[in-house]
């Protein structure tokens, strides 16, 4: 399946891809509504870690053997069997986020329900992915993950 | 108290402003902030220099730079930024510094020189449906061809460079640009099929692959250089002067020599690398001959030599020189040409535009009936193909380009590469800075511009009626002056427009 693939020598700490994160992720879809006037404001499902020296974005790795999935007491956390997508029914989640805690990688983000990448399903790139300014993430075939 | 006012202004946006804060984050200058509540942005304008880096970054496109608008009671001779050096140098005691070109509105006779085109005696030709032709060569050419009897060549033909376009990039050294800077350069030239320049850097370990791509180059300081430098590159370039800073030599301040910059110059971490303002082996034409001489032993005749000069006021007599003491390529750089770093006077003051240079040595070689001993390489500053057009019909082999390609690459001509802070990550070393440069991204773009001009280039030769650019060389024909004097019109060896 595609992945985003984060490269720390390229990342910037700009962030701009939380910035396009959340506006995806928005009602609105539009950067300047999204953070002014949407509430609450949508949250990132990418954090850029580190500081301008090092730093690397990280979202979900969408794991050929969710740890996440495995714990959902729910069944909301699924794995796509076809895209190979890892994503949480919005319907079904009881924020009881044990997918958090089990998260290898950190990257489910609590709310109302479990946050995480959807990978922009629907989109031809993900908008992190499409916003970088400095081609520090990609949006490659990296195989596995059926 | 402060007597210097700000230059510039930051104005931002708030109904626009999301406090993302990649302003804050990309700002090496330090001009952005957040307050403490951590969300609202806050910025110093005394520190701004315009580089439009946060500008550039701003997701939402809140922030405006403005001049600053303090009013100044009028005085044509004592202009704001007149005050403002006599201020500094008060409070500093030292030269003034400035990077990239010279920036006073003097003359630029490219935009008072036009291009013929043809109409109905000859032809125009388009490059789209015809074979043009840009392919240069650089090198000494033989005064005459010998063949023998069953019509093989005899003469043998000195060492010749074969460029695709006769646009090749300028020197600038790892050091003075950074390692990325350089690396884009290098990967554009290899697709193009020209050449870049090391400058006084020496070549690092990771650009040998770039080699057949590369001129390396000598320069006062003798920075890296050593035999298998010599016979890396495609030509070796000796360098006199430059147009930004005639007489003056370089200083690479010791922060910027970093571990592989240290490497590359074999040079302590930390020294400041100084080139002295003259080579100190030359002190006449004839020590220059022993250096031409030297380095073409040292490399078994197989290199052509190349030597860079500063256009200044006597430069076709010093040209003649240069190319009677064996150089194959002579550079001359105008005084609009750029530097990372050079005293603001120097830089603003010495030297003379390169198209009065290049039109008095081209015309000085040939009365001397030596202009084919040599290949001219004009530098110092061509805007757009149509300059390089001009030059090339006023008489020169090719051109060295090296601000266009930075502006591609970034550069907003801020001025301050002697900071050593560029937010593009252009003129630094600081490593956080130099990755925002990401070679792949950039050496497409400069590939891009090149390509564009090659185009361009192609276009007007066609509409000359030419179809090859050696039909445009020393064509000066193809030019005339508007708005000049007679005395410029003369130099320049070019009609008055409806002559």
């Amino acid at each position: 399946m595609k992945k985003v693939i984060a490269r720390e020598e390229h990342c910037l700490n700009c962030k701009l891809c939380e910035v396009y994160c959340r506006t995806a992720h928005s009602q609105s879809k539009d950067v300047i509504k999204a953070h002014l006037r949407e509430n609450p404001v949508p949250v990132s499902r990418i954090t850029v870690q580190g500081d301008n020296m090092l730093s690397v974005a990280v979202n979900c790795r969408h794991c050929d053997k969710p740890a996440c999935v495995e714990a959902c007491i729910t069944g909301a956390m699924q794995k796509d069997p076809e895209t190979g997508v890892v994503t949480c029914d919005e319907s079904r989640c009881i924020g009881c986020m044990t997918c958090m805690t089990v998260c290898g990688f950190g990257v489910i983000k609590s709310g109302k329900f479990a946050v995480k990448c959807d990978l922009c399903q629907g989109e031809d790139m993900p908008a992190c992915v499409k916003n970088c300014p400095n081609n520090a993430l990609v949006y490659v075939e990296v195989g596995g993950a059926e | 108290m402060n007597y210097i006012v700000p230059e510039f202004e930051i104005e931002r946006n708030p109904n626009k402003c999301i406090s993302c804060g990649a302003c804050v984050r990309q700002c090496s200058y330090e001009v952005h902030y957040f307050d403490d509540d951590g969300k609202t942005v806050l910025a110093d304008d005394s520190k701004c220099v315009a580089c439009h880096r946060c500008a550039a970054v701003c997701p939402t496109r809140a922030i405006k730079i403005k001049k600053y608008d303090m009013a100044y009671k009028e005085h044509f001779n004592w202009t704001p930024t007149t005050q403002k050096e006599i201020n500094l140098q008060a409070a500093t005691g030292g030269v003034l510094l400035s990077g990239m070109s010279n920036n006073k509105p003097y003359p630029i006779y490219w935009d008072k020189i036009l291009l013929n085109a043809s109409q109905v005696t000859n032809p125009s030709i388009d490059p789209l449906r015809e074979p043009m032709e840009i392919r240069t060569f650089l090198g000494k050419k033989p005064e005459k061809l010998e063949f023998d009897e069953d019509g093989g060549l005899k003469t043998k033909i000195p060492p010749q460079i074969q460029l695709e376009t006769p646009i090749m990039f300028s020197a600038m050294s790892f050091g003075s640009i950074s390692f990325n800077a350089q690396k884009s350069l290098a990967m554009a030239a290899k697709e193009l099929g020209t050449l870049f320049n090391t400058g006084e850097g020496g070549l690092h370990p990771k650009l040998e692959e770039f080699k057949d791509n590369a001129v390396v180059q000598v320069a006062s300081g003798r920075f890296g250089v050593h035999k298998q430098y010599l016979e890396s590159g495609r030509f070796i370039e000796i360098k006199i002067g430059q147009g930004a800073k005639p007489g003056i030599g370089g200083h690479l301040p010791g922060e910027k020599v970093t571990v592989e910059v240290s490497n590359a110059r074999m040079i302590p971490v930390g020294s400041d690398a100084i080139s002295p303002a003259p080579h100190h082996d030359i002190y006449s034409i004839e020590d220059l001959r022993q250096l031409i001489w030297s380095l073409k032993e040292a490399t078994c005749y197989k290199k052509p030599v190349a030597v860079k000069i500063a256009a200044v006021h006597n430069c076709s007599a010093i040209v003649s020189g240069v190319a009677r003491a064996g150089a194959d390529i002579i550079v001359m750089d105008g005084f609009r040409g750029g530097t990372g770093a050079a005293p603001t006077r120097i830089r603003d003051n010495v030297g003379i535009p390169i198209e009065l240079a290049l039109a008095a040595v081209d015309q000085r070689l040939r009365d001397e009936s030596i202009r084919s001993c040599v290949s001219l390489v004009a530098a110092g500053s061509f805007r757009n193909s149509a300059d390089i057009v001009k030059a090339i019909a006023l008489g020169a082999d090719a051109v060295y380009v090296a601000s266009a390609p930075l502006i591609a690459m970034g550069c907003h001509m801020c001025q301050q590469c002697h900071s050593g802070k560029c937010n593009w990550g252009i003129a630094t070393q600081r490593p956080d800075l130099v990755k925002r440069l990401n070679p792949e991204i950039m050496y497409k773009r400069v590939v891009n511009l090149i390509n564009a001009w090659n185009h361009e280039i192609k276009e007007m030769l066609g509409g000359m009626g030419l179809n090859s650019i050696d039909s445009l060389r020393g064509n000066r024909l193809m030019l005339r002056g508007i708005g000049l004097s007679e005395k410029e019109l003369e130099i320049l060896g070019i009609s008055h427009a409806g002559e």
